[in-house]
């Protein structure tokens, strides 16, 4: 595939794969450091499925995501520092410390929560694509799900409802072929890209373990999206180094051949060597982009150790709101 | 008050009109609210499988007015998600009973929303269902549903903080409490009682909101207090006469809302009567009755002079057969019932 990328582009593909791969990585360090991570499920592995299609996304589009979404929302821009802040558990996290691993949001960037009760959201998606029609918009919401969701009731029906109204919905299957320890073989019947063609939409299979594959793929769906041609289901098709969750012993139920031979087709690894190859950037250009990440992670790290908790007594703050509608007209 | 009489529905599908002319982003979406989707030629007569919105597609278009495919699931969803993204969606889910095809939405998803965002984002979503199914004074006894489409259900919604719970009792309160959710930045379960559909009352024509979290005081007295919860307030109004003949003056409360729950309007009529019977049509076991009998129990006991009491249907499944299906709900007769025997328990 020729590469038509520009350079401002590819530096944001390889900066933002490389700040979810340090933010793991980083999340991981501290848990073994003895912060009391309540859970977390990283996304090493599969970042240039986010950072594919996010580079087709703007600020007023949605996303929908899973339990592990720390990828999905920093593709999507949220700021990182927030996003460990809340990780810790700290007031300036991005959902106040309400939230935490499993639910970061961002109402100004659209990002309408990491959701671990799996497929829920792409119902969520559904309806941010049936708002977006019915204020004649030209925003896209993307719905990221795994393998595992794809068994699921809300599969079907939001596929169909999405489907139906003609919403503008991407549905992302990052099929990383595991359900915690269960093998996408043994739980989902069949073949996940057939699925689609059920619909009557348009579905393509992509190796998620590429960023052009899946920018190429995603760019096609997005592009439908927004000119009112409906849905779209991408399957990439990737893997997570780590286990399930922080504490996962993967090594348990996955062969090591398995887990060699995702790793050498290491997504930012192939970017790296394809974009110096090409010329389209230098070693040196990538290592500041490294540089600057390191920076940012320190950053992240004082300002989330040094942050303040909650206060007890907010604890009941924003179970039910204080204005109307009523108020504001 | 206004002398104009709508039914309980109509007072509902007025409120939803008014608030849809008031606010574009207001839409409805169910299945069979339109009936016929896709088939134009039907759509100002038939008003959805129960004619409740009648021709409330020919004035706002098939874009706000949306027919549902079976899909609890999604389309409550959706509407977590449209709610998010900035829209007021109302998600008509037919029956109570098929609320386990969508629980997670309803409990899990929409009620965390502003919680779990720590106030990132608002949930103005109304999911609008029906319950109950049973004797009804003035209409046929029984409704012979049976087991999956007569069920009363609200306690099992009104347990989860951010989910606000309403259950309207009269044409007009049911036309405030709408307009009152539409409007509200939460998701509200807007429960309307499917055997007070044809009840008419006197229903002004200007919008207006009867507020969310509030009970009222349907009638006074000094000997005892009737807590009505929807359809019960109007069993709590006849069991009233006829305690009045024996001597025996009722205050009541209607409860209207279930969560968040107005304990104050309650205990201030405990305080004045010392006596409580919860008139509650859910199951007992768990119950929004109970609950409001352990509160007061807690912290009015002082000025209890009976046991604090509840009449509630019976613990059992509905059963199909009327002969056995009049059996099961409270009753007027049940009430004066109840309130004899607290007053010989003292």
């Amino acid at each position: 595939m020729a590469i038509d990328i520009d350079r401002d582009k590819l530096t944001w593909m390889y900066r933002t794969m490389r700040l979810i791969r340090r933010f793991e990585e980083k999340y991981l360090e501290l848990l073994n450091s003895g912060v009391p991570f309540g859970t977390g499920h990283l996304y090493i592995g599969q970042e240039a499925v986010a950072t594919g299609v996010s580079a087709h996304l703007r600020d007023s589009d949605y996303i929908g995501s899973n339990h592990r979404g720390h990828g999905h929302c920093l593709a999507k821009g949220v700021d990182p520092i927030a996003m460990m802040a809340e990780c810790y558990g700290r007031l300036t996290g991005t959902n106040r410390g309400r939230g935490g691993s499993m639910h970061i949001t961002d109402a100004r960037l659209g990002v309408l929560g990491v959701n671990p009760i799996i497929g829920q959201s792409m119902a969520h998606a559904v309806g941010a694509g049936m708002a977006i029609n019915l204020r004649k918009g030209d925003d896209v919401a993307v719905s990221y799900f795994g393998d595992s969701a794809v068994g699921c009731g809300v599969f079907n029906e939001s596929i169909n409802l999405a489907t139906m109204m003609n919403a503008p919905v991407v549905f992302v299957c990052e099929n990383n072929q595991y359900a915690v320890t269960t093998p996408v073989e043994y739980a989902i019947a069949g073949n996940i890209i057939v699925r689609p063609a059920a619909y009557g939409i348009p579905g393509v299979k992509v190796d998620g373990m590429n960023v052009f594959e899946v920018y190429e793929a995603a760019g096609e769906a997005v592009e439908r999206a927004r000119g009112g041609g409906g849905p779209s289901f991408i399957e990439a098709v990737t893997y997570r180094y780590e286990g399930h969750w922080i504490k996962d012993d993967h090594t348990k139920y996955r062969r090591k051949a398995e887990v060699d031979e995702f790793r050498a087709r290491d997504p930012i690894a192939a970017l790296k060597k394809r974009v110096v190859a090409d010329k389209d950037l230098t070693e040196k250009d990538l290592a500041d982009v490294d540089a600057e990440i390191e920076t940012l992670m320190d950053e992240m790290v004082k300002f989330s150790e040094e942050s303040a908790n909650p206060e007890a007594a907010e604890l009941y703050e924003y179970v039910f709101s204080e204005s109307t509608a009523g108020d504001l007209a | 008050m206004s002398d104009r009489l709508l039914s309980y529905n109509e007072a509902i599908d007025e409120a939803i009109r008014q608030e849809m002319s008031r606010d574009s982003s207001v839409f409805i979406m169910g299945e069979d609210i339109v009936g016929a989707a896709g088939r134009p030629e039907f759509w100002e007569d038939l008003g959805g499988a129960y004619g409740k919105n009648r021709g409330l597609i020919m004035d706002f278009g098939p874009e706000r007015v949306i027919d549902m495919p079976v899909s609890e699931m999604a389309f409550s969803g959706a509407g977590v998600g449209a709610a998010m993204a900035g829209a007021r969606p109302i998600v008509d889910i037919m029956f109570i009973d098929l609320i386990g095809c969508c629980f997670d939405q309803l409990v899990n998803q929409a009620p965390k929303i502003r919680y779990m965002t720590g106030g990132g984002y608002d949930c103005p979503v109304v999911f609008k269902t029906s319950y109950g199914g049973r004797a009804i004074p003035g209409l046929p006894k029984g409704g012979g549903a049976g087991v999956h489409h007569s069920q009363t259900m609200y306690s099992v919604v009104a347990h989860f903080p951010g989910l606000k719970v309403v259950t309207p009792s009269t044409p007009y309160n049911a036309k405030g409490l709408m307009i009152a959710a539409i409007r509200d930045n939460d998701p509200v379960m807007f429960l309307t009682h499917r055997f007070l559909g044809s009840i008419g009352g006197h229903v002004p024509e200007e919008d207006y909101t009867v507020p969310i979290g509030k009970a009222e005081v349907v009638r006074e007295g000094e000997d005892l207090t009737l807590v009505g919860i929807g359809g019960t307030t109007s069993l709590c109004l006849e069991a009233a006469e006829s305690l009045a003949a024996d001597g025996l003056e009722a205050e009541i409360v209607d409860l209207l809302t279930l969560n968040p729950l107005d304990e104050e309007t309650v205990y201030a009529s405990v305080e004045k009567t010392h006596r409580l019977v919860v008139v509650d049509e859910d199951t007992p076991v768990a119950s929004i009755g109970r609950d409001l009998a352990a509160r007061v129990a807690q912290n009015r006991f002082g000025y209890l002079d009976s046991p604090v009491t509840t009449v509630h249907s019976a613990d059992t499944p509905v059963p199909y057969s009327a002969a056995l299906e009049e059996h099961l709900p409270p009753t007027a007769e049940k009430i004066v019932t109840a309130v004899n025997e607290m007053l010989v328990a003292v």
